[in-house]
């Protein structure tokens, strides 16, 4: 009788939460077409969620193991459920082991839900999301608890009541109903699309099962394309939520409101008005007909209120009275930093890019100095207007050697647009200093260097990013080395990964890779150790982007610094503010980003702090002292190898 | 305003040369859109290779633009005003300063002269005229003057205005538009322009100032000598050597003190 009742309310729960599961994907469905290798995704789901997610989620332990409590029992008592209600209809013998059975796992489950609650009323994380997410610990407890007390009685033989057992599987039921109603517009709703969005991820390379991460960006298809009818002719990026594609709707609404991308976004850490969690609430409640944000109960985009925002699947995501105002869209410093601590393996940077391409390639809406700086970069390949011999000024007296079509070198160092700052010709200096003090054979491109596109791009110009890349491709494929080294992690970055789209496929390297290994070979000799305590602040281009976060550390650490760690360094550092076109498109904050950077430095003690990036150093460097120093780390191996005359 | 036109011209970038949307010209256009009139005619008069660069006026916003396509070197004048003429309209935009080629600053007060128009140059901001009593059809004139003084002015009836570098910046162009833009080639007739072939053509560079730095004296002298122009000294070399050049760039550095 308690058998029958329990696995008829089951059943039924779980028959109306798939029924919403399917109802609630017309939302997300409704989305572009993707190209997505349906059995491949499915085949790959167990393994991603097991190492991938697994990754992500193990950072913090605690969470970690409630969540393995919970999930883990809550999906196998429901397992155990089901299979008694088939085996009711055998009328199997076995049945008190199966109850003992089911016991064990609500056991486990009421241990993680306590954790649970012992979280959201007591440790009480401020990126929690309340509202719905508020009655989440008692419909864990209601549900564990009340299925445990029955279980454990029919194991034992019955002794209660039976009016008590089935009241007690009335709330159970009730408690299951509020979880599974969360598969709607809730807490469980990360469950189903999680899952699905693991199988459909837009990225599948960035799983173990790839190559581990995937970080460029993917080309826009500027001609109209060949298919008439497939693609609305004309919109350039996205403009509305079903101009995404549908798997990427699907990712925004597998968000969990976990808050782990608010913790880590430099921009809201700043105050600016950024809150990545918040701008993915955005987009999946801007997937409803007829949206608004009211019903969002986490913390907003910093100086922005909550419940004025409107929108609707097929209105205008970004503008002043839109679900997204353009400051947030245009705080963003895309360090991937939200991206390297979703659980849920969302890509917040891509749906930034696809929302700027909109704006500026069809609105002509890219703020500040950032439109400026764009026509500059069409008419002169550079952006700052100058002309491109001028990039070599800084080298007059070197006598760099160029590289002619057709001509061939070992190495070929590609300056960027940091060599019309006095700044970072100072690093450019050190560098070349080194590269002819070690012996290798270098040369540069000279005029014929233009601007990698890398702000462009991020900034949404994709027309004039892949201008400037198919003739820097035809530039360099013209020419013979065995590898490109650059100092810039940004062009690093898009020489690496994104030039390969569009025909460019050679070695590139970072300048502390090529020192680090001129070190280890001899090339270079360290006779006077710096001896000093350094920090290394990681560019998110080189670590997040690239996984590079070794090299510069055995570097200082040959150079004999004294070492120390930043809290959030390596993979998990915090962006300077300069990526993605932020230093143009200049949303003010409560705070400078390169401000909060600094603060991160001072709590190391550390008198000096290492940068890799020019524009690491410019933002940095920008601080107002008292501040420890800023030096390049090619400054720093340049001192550390000086040779006595 | 009912019935605007613009004349858009193509720059070319001071620093690389190459073609883009004229910068006083793109700011006529962002008047022109900003006005919301009720018919804007966009007019581009020259050499058929001139398409592409005229996209950079479409991405603004523009649907249409009429191109009447000249010869190379022809003077776009007579071509234009027989155009203009045809819309009739109460306004014609353009601004004050070519970059290149045949829209020279002349060119607006030649086709005012062609269309019996009034010409209001260095134009910052136009609107309706809000007074009581105005005349309907009259417009309210803000005119740049030199150091940055404005002058208030009505016009009425027909005229051309051209645009002064500190009137509002032009919004963006934008990829998508300037891809989807129309441009509608008109054939029209022109006579070469002789004048201009026998120019000679070099690229605009600024007057060398020559620096010099001033020791001693009273506040007041030190004041003059930062802010009185003086001229008439100093060396004038005419097509030096790169040794006499150099020899004379290291003599100055050393009487400026700014060598040992």
């Amino acid at each position: 009788m308690i058998a029958t009742a329990l696995t008829t309310v089951v059943l039924a729960v779980l028959a109306i939460g798939a029924a919403l599961a399917a109802w609630q994907s017309r939302r997300w469905l409704a989305g572009r077409p993707a190209a997505v290798g349906v059995v491949a995704g499915l085949r790959a789901l167990p393994g991603r969620y097991l190492v991938d997610v697994h990754h992500v989620v193990g950072r913090t332990p605690f969470n970690a193991r409630f969540h393995a409590l919970v999930a883990g029992g809550f999906l196998a008592a429901v397992v155990l459920l089901v299979a008694m209600g088939v085996a009711i209809a055998g009328s199997w013998a076995g049945s008190r082991i199966v109850w003992l059975l089911l016991a064990v796992v609500l056991a486990a489950m009421l241990a993680g839900a306590l954790m649970v609650r012992h979280r959201r009323r007591v440790l009480r994380p401020r990126e929690l999301s309340q509202g719905r997410f508020a009655r989440l610990p008692l419909s864990l407890l209601g549900f564990s608890g009340c299925l445990l007390v029955v279980a454990l009685d029919q194991s034992l033989g019955g002794v209660m009541p039976e009016a008590l057992a089935l009241i007690l599987v009335a709330i159970a039921g009730l408690a299951m109903a509020d979880l599974v109603w969360g598969v709607w517009k809730g807490p469980l709703k990360h469950a189903v699309h999680g899952a699905l969005h693991l199988a459909f991820h837009p990225r599948p390379a960035r799983f173990h099962d790839g190559r581990g991460r995937d970080t460029g960006l993917k080309p826009l298809p500027l001609a109209p394309s060949e298919d008439a009818g497939t693609v609305e002719p004309g919109t350039l990026g996205v403009e509305r939520p079903v101009d995404f594609a549908w798997n990427r709707l699907l990712g925004f609404d597998a968000c969990v409101q976990c808050g782990r991308c608010e913790t880590a976004c430099p921009a809201y850490a700043a105050g600016l008005p950024l809150n990545p969690k918040k701008l993915v609430q955005d987009l999946v409640v801007a997937m409803d007909a007829e949206a608004s944000d009211a019903a969002y109960a986490g913390n907003p985009h910093p100086g922005r209120s909550v419940g004025k925002a409107h929108g609707g699947a097929a209105l205008p995501l970004i503008g002043p009275d839109a679900m997204i105002h353009p400051d947030t869209l245009w705080s963003c410093t895309t360090c991937r930093a939200c991206v390297q601590e979703c659980p849920m393996m969302i890509e917040h940077v891509d749906a930034v890019v696809d929302l700027r391409r909109f704006q500026t390639l069809e609105l002509g809406a890219t703020p500040g100095k950032a439109a400026v700086m764009l026509e500059e970069l069409r008419a002169t390949d550079n952006p700052g207007g100058r002309a491109l011999s001028r990039r070599w000024d800084w080298a007059a007296d070197l006598s760099l050697p160029r590289l002619p079509a057709g001509g061939s070198c070992d190495t070929l160092l590609w300056v960027g647009d940091g060599a019309f700052d006095l700044r970072v010709q100072r690093s450019l200096r050190a560098l070349v200093v080194l590269l002819r003090r070690a012996g290798v054979d270098f040369a540069v491109l000279g005029d014929d260097e233009l601007d990698c596109g890398d702000v462009a791009r991020r900034l949404g110009d994709e027309a004039t990013f892949q201008s400037l890349a198919t003739r820097n491709v035809a530039t360099l494929n013209a020419r013979r080395f065995t590898r490109i080294v650059t100092a810039d992690p940004h062009v690093l970055h898009t020489l690496r990964n994104e030039y390969p789209a569009f025909g460019g496929s050679w070695t590139v390297v970072h300048h502390t890779a090529l020192l680090l290994e001129l070190i280890t070979t001899g090339a270079l000799t360290v006779t006077k150790p710096v001896g000093r305590s350094v920090t290394f602040h990681d560019p998110c281009y080189l670590g997040r982007y690239n996984g590079e976060i070794e090299a510069p550390r055995a570097l200082l650490d040959a150079i004999g610094v004294e070492r120390r760690e930043m809290l959030r360094s390596g993979l998990r550092s915090s962006c300077c503010g300069g990526g993605g076109g932020a230093p143009l498109t200049d949303v003010s904050g409560e705070r400078r980003i390169p401000d909060v950077r600094m603060e991160h430095v001072r709590e190391t003690g550390a008198s000096l702090v290492a940068v890799a990036c020019p524009n690491c150093a410019l933002m940095l460097e920008g601080v107002v002292g008292p501040r420890p120093e800023v030096a390049e780390i090619a400054e720093l191996v340049l001192a550390a190898t000086e040779t006595a005359r | 305003m009912l019935d605007v036109a613009v004349l858009l011209s193509i720059g070319r970038h001071p620093v690389s040369g190459r073609a883009r949307r004229a910068a006083t010209d793109a700011q006529a256009l962002e008047m022109a859109l900003a006005l919301r009139p009720r018919r804007l005619t966009a007019i581009h008069a020259g050499p058929p290779t001139d398409g592409e660069a005229l996209r950079a006026y479409l991405g603004m916003g523009l649907e249409r633009l009429t191109h009447l396509v000249l010869s190379e070197g022809a003077d776009p004048v007579e071509p234009l005003i027989a155009h203009l003429r045809q819309f009739d309209p109460s306004l014609v935009l353009t601004g004050r300063q070519a970059e290149d080629g045949e829209g020279s600053g002349m060119l607006p007060y030649l086709i005012a002269r062609g269309l019996d128009a009034a010409v209001v140059p260095d134009v910052v901001r136009i609107g309706p005229a809000d007074a009581p009593n105005s005349i309907p059809g009259a417009a309210d004139l803000v005119q740049a003057l030199p150091r940055g003084q404005r002058r208030a002015l009505t016009a009425t009836g027909r005229f051309v205005a051209t645009i002064h570098p500190s009137a509002p910046p032009a919004r963006a162009s934008a990829y998508g538009p300037a891809r989807r833009g129309v441009i509608e080639p008109v054939a029209a007739q022109a006579t070469a322009d002789l004048f201009l072939s026998d120019c000679e053509h070099r690229p605009w560079r600024p007057k060398p100032k020559l620096m010099r730095v001033k020791r001693g004296g009273s506040a007041l002298d030190r004041l003059k000598a930062a802010t009185e122009s003086k001229s008439g000294k100093g060396q004038l070399l005419v097509n030096p050597t790169a040794e006499a050049g150099a020899l004379a760039i290291y003599d100055s550095l050393v009487e400026q003190g700014m060598l040992p």
